[in-house]
């Protein structure tokens, strides 16, 4: 897979290098082992020679390979420095991850799902996470970082060419990891801008649901995930369970605005109580949004 | 304490069967034994049942990943399962594995001691592992499910989740002790028990990688142990260890984890590397090549393998120094890994090599263990780990490593001795039809994981975009390979054990002490206690023999 960042030829190097060193190790051992088995099999040499140690030989394999691997080492850390040395006149992009989907924020406020980037200029990214700890994978840029409760981790890349990028969560976070994906979208400097300069305003409801995540486990097409549907749920009569007793209820604003600060009060049967408090993470006035759009599903 | 056995049955020089002593006895006396050889396969047994668990969830796993999308199993019951494949195979079967079975088994035999110092101690252990086991799979039925974190139980998911992580992690900090147990015993052993004769350098460099391997049970499980019983009282308590919300820190549960359970992989390989060291003299017919270069280099990985757990956290924000020290110091320990290899293959150099089912496994266990050893390079590199850290490559490497290494080691061994233990051999045949699936399945199961992660698909995925298709195919054709083989295998190894051709004391013409005795031998291993007059693969007398029975 073609690299895309301006560190990925650096890292390429050293896979180059380790790998291709590996594969003629492991061929050469092979070789000599399966030529030994032949050679000296019993029918053709009845009488074995006991050879105990031979010093030179011995100095020698194991100077040759402390050698190699600190050439390794080299190799690894001279791609890694690049990495970790964040141009000071880089964008920044806030990265916040949470159970199980990303939010990208730019320095003037802006919130996207997918990262939209200036292809060839540097983005720093600072890593969050609002629950467990995710990691965020962009292969085509060599490109990884943890994002870590609780702190804020540093990474930075400038893509070289314009395209579409896959974007993975690659720390295991639970129920849904394996689609908590997203893309890296490199557009031409001048695009970006434009993108970036366009004030989208408050984000109404139906993209509220999608930048804050809702829609990783809540679908809209009424579909089964791992939480109740959207469509329909506003009016629909529920069982839910409070403090052990299930009781029915019938879902209206007062349910759902509780829903969203206290999930795990008033729990729908039948459902694991997995979701975070949202107190915090959203305003009133994104609540009051959101409500209006589930009234519509 | 050994020869307390002694005083009870007559001092040495009991004949007969260990099989058979007591005649008769049934179940209990086989539940109350003391005997380290009787111990050793009660271990097998259990071991196996939960490797043949493991196998089957790792079936699954692969099963579930033939397509893209959900086949078989959901994303919920898929992350159940790794979990529990990784729990299973890491604490019940490879940890302890060739310590408790071989270990138990033919440590006392090749010492040419009678018992292990503490046989009590000995029975003890495999009760307190039973009762890990055991809780392990209480876990499976109670509270929220089995746990849903992988085996490293990473807080603060592991804090949080509804699943029944806190009994499976009790589970694990039970294991521990009887980790610490076996090692306390085996250290003691060594230094008490060996022949009069055997200097510490007289030893088989099974009996060193042993006593290595013992050294890190005895020092780094109680590490874990307290890092499992903190996300207990976390998970119980409240108290705010490594949950960020509770002020505690997620990146320390991941250096406690990973002091442990980096020096555990060498717990899992270097009994394999001791294995490999007695069975490749054995079949050559030769003295080993650099035997003090392997005994000490043992020793090195033992030491070095504490100071490298970092390079599991090159992604989760360590800061950048001690990023690249552990890179560095990671590189150190692929040194006495390479020297151990070359001077294996030297070991065929010249020699007059019958090759045989256990030199088979020997062979393919160099070749998919140098492939471990190798591709580990890039995870000890800073700018390529970045790319591979959390990918299906990491899951192809680590599989070579502890199941090409560890299990496949502990295979070589188990045919190795097998007629010493029961006294019968199993179809040669058969075991090298299984040795040939084996490979093939084994190769074809796990070298696509290695593209598939240079390619960029992390691991834990239930689900994949189709570009990763055509690999996770093949890997799952792979598999199943792999079972058929593994199936083959342990039929042979049972039918060989209950109706196999009897087999004499010393079949392939080895030089350690327990080819002295008789096969099976007797409960106290040696009608005259053994002297030691020379190293342990001087091969002058066999060589002999074989001339005087050639006629020459």
């Amino acid at each position: 897979m073609n690299g895309a960042s301006s560190y990925s030829g650096l890292v390429d190097k050293a896979f180059i290098f380790i790998l291709g060193t590996s594969v003629l190790l492991l061929i050469g051992l092979t070789a000599v082992m399966i030529y030994f088995l032949v050679r000296y099999r019993r029918s053709k040499n009845p009488n074995p020679a006991q050879i105990a140690d031979n010093v030179t030989l011995e100095t020698l394999w194991t100077v040759l390979p402390t050698i190699l691997v600190l050439v390794m080492f080299y190799y690894g850390w001279a791609g890694f420095k690049v990495m970790r040395d964040i141009p000071e006149d880089a964008m920044q992009v806030t990265v916040k991850a949470q159970m199980w989907s990303w939010v990208f924020e730019y320095e003037n406020g802006k919130q996207s799902t997918e990262l939209i980037v200036p292809t060839g200029r540097p983005v720093s990214l600072n890593l969050t996470s609002s629950d467990v700890i995710h990691s965020f994978f962009v292969p085509a840029f060599r490109l990884k970082e943890d994002c870590v409760p609780g702190r804020t981790n540093h990474a930075w890349f400038e893509a070289t060419r314009d395209g579409e990028f896959n974007l993975f969560c690659a720390e295991y976070c639970g129920e849904r990891h394996s689609a908590m994906l997203s893309l890296v979208k490199s557009i031409p400097a001048r695009e970006f801008d434009e993108w970036l300069g366009v004030d989208t305003g408050p984000p109404e409801g139906t993209r509220l649901l999608t930048l804050k995540g809702c829609v990783a486990c809540h679908t809209i097409d009424g579909s089964k995930l791992i939480a109740p549907t959207f469509k329909g749920m506003f009016g629909s009569t529920e069982t839910v369970v409070t403090d052990g007793v299930s009781r029915q209820i019938t879902v209206d604003e007062e349910y759902i605005r509780k829903s969203i600060l206290d999930p795990n009060a008033d729990l729908v049967e039948g459902y694991q109580a997995l979701m975070p408090p949202q107190r915090d993470l959203l305003t009133d006035e994104e609540i009051d949004a959101i409500i209006e759009v589930l009234k519509e599903l | 304490m050994a020869h307390s056995n002694a005083a009870a049955t007559g001092a040495y020089g009991t004949t007969g069967s260990y099989l058979n002593t007591p005649a008769g006895g049934g179940l209990k006396s086989w539940l109350t034994t003391v005997d380290h050889k009787k111990i050793g396969l009660m271990y097998a047994s259990a071991m196996f049942t939960f490797f043949l668990v493991g196998m089957s969830l790792g079936f699954l796993i692969r099963l579930e990943l033939l397509e893209p999308g959900t086949q078989f199993v959901s994303a919920r019951a898929y992350n159940s399962i790794f979990t529990l494949h990784g729990v299973i195979m890491i604490f019940l079967f490879i940890v302890p594995g060739i310590p408790a079975i071989l270990g138990n088994f033919i440590l006392p035999l090749q010492l040419g001691a009678d018992d292990v110092a503490m046989p009590r101690l000995n029975l003890a252990s495999w009760y307190v592992y039973m009762t890990g086991a055991v809780m392990a799979l209480a876990s499976l039925v109670t509270g929220g499910g089995f746990a849903d974190t992988g085996w490293t139980f990473y807080a603060p998911y592991s804090l949080n989740t509804n699943t029944n992580v806190s009994l499976a992690v009790l589970a694990a900090f039970v294991l521990g002790f009887s980790s610490i147990m076996t090692g306390m015993n085996f250290i003691t052993t060594i230094h008490r028990l060996r022949a009069p004769g055997m200097g510490f350098f007289r030893m088989p460099l099974f009996c060193w990688a042993l006593y290595a391997t013992s050294w890190i049970q005895v020092i780094a499980t109680p590490v874990i142990g307290i890092t499992l019983l903190l996300v207990v009282m976390e998970r119980t308590l409240g108290i705010g260890f490594f949950d960020p919300a509770r002020g505690g820190d997620p990146i320390l549960y991941q250096h406690l984890f990973w002091i442990y359970s980096h020096p555990v992989v060498y717990v899992m390989v270097l009994p394999a590397m001791g294995i490999i060291s007695e069975i490749l003299p054995a079949f050559s017919r030769r003295t080993i090549f650099g035997y003090k270069a392997i005994a000490i280099s043992s020793m090195a990985i033992a030491v070095v393998g504490y100071l490298v757990w970092g390079h599991h956290m090159f992604t989760a924000g360590m800061s950048d120094t001690a990023r690249w020290v552990f890179s560095l110091l990671t590189f150190f320990v692929a040194i006495p890994t390479g020297v151990k290899v070359f001077n294996w293959i030297a070991t065929l150099y010249r020699g007059s090599i019958e090759i045989r089912v256990p030199l088979l496994y020997a062979v393919g266990w160099i070749f998919l263990f140098s492939i471990g050893g190798l591709t580990g390079l890039a995870n000890g590199a800073l700018s390529t780990d970045i790319h591979l850290h959390d990918t299906a490559y990491i899951v192809g490497h680590f599989h070579y490593t502890m199941f090409g290494g560890a299990a496949i080691g502990m295979f070589a061994g188990l045919h190795y001795w097998w007629p010493k233990i029961w006294g019968r051999m199993y179809n040669e045949k058969v075991a090298t039809t299984a040795w040939v699936l084996i490979m093939v399945g084994f190769n074809l199961t796990y070298f696509p994981m290695l593209i598939l992660g240079i390619k960029g698909m992390p691991r834990r995925y239930q689900d994949y975009l189709p570009q990763f298709h055509d690999l996770n195919f093949l890997s799952t054709i792979g598999s199943w390979i792999l079972v058929a083989g593994l199936l083959t295998m342990i039929i042979n190894l049972i039918r060989g054990a209950r109706s196999g051709s009897p087999a004499p004391d010393n079949p392939w013409g080895s030089t350690t002490l327990e080819w002295q005795t008789t096969s099976p031998p007797p409960l106290l291993n040696f009608a005259t206690p053994p002297e030691v007059t020379t190293g342990p693969y001087d091969f002058t007398e066999i060589l002999r023999q074989n001339n005087v029975e050639a006629g020459k």
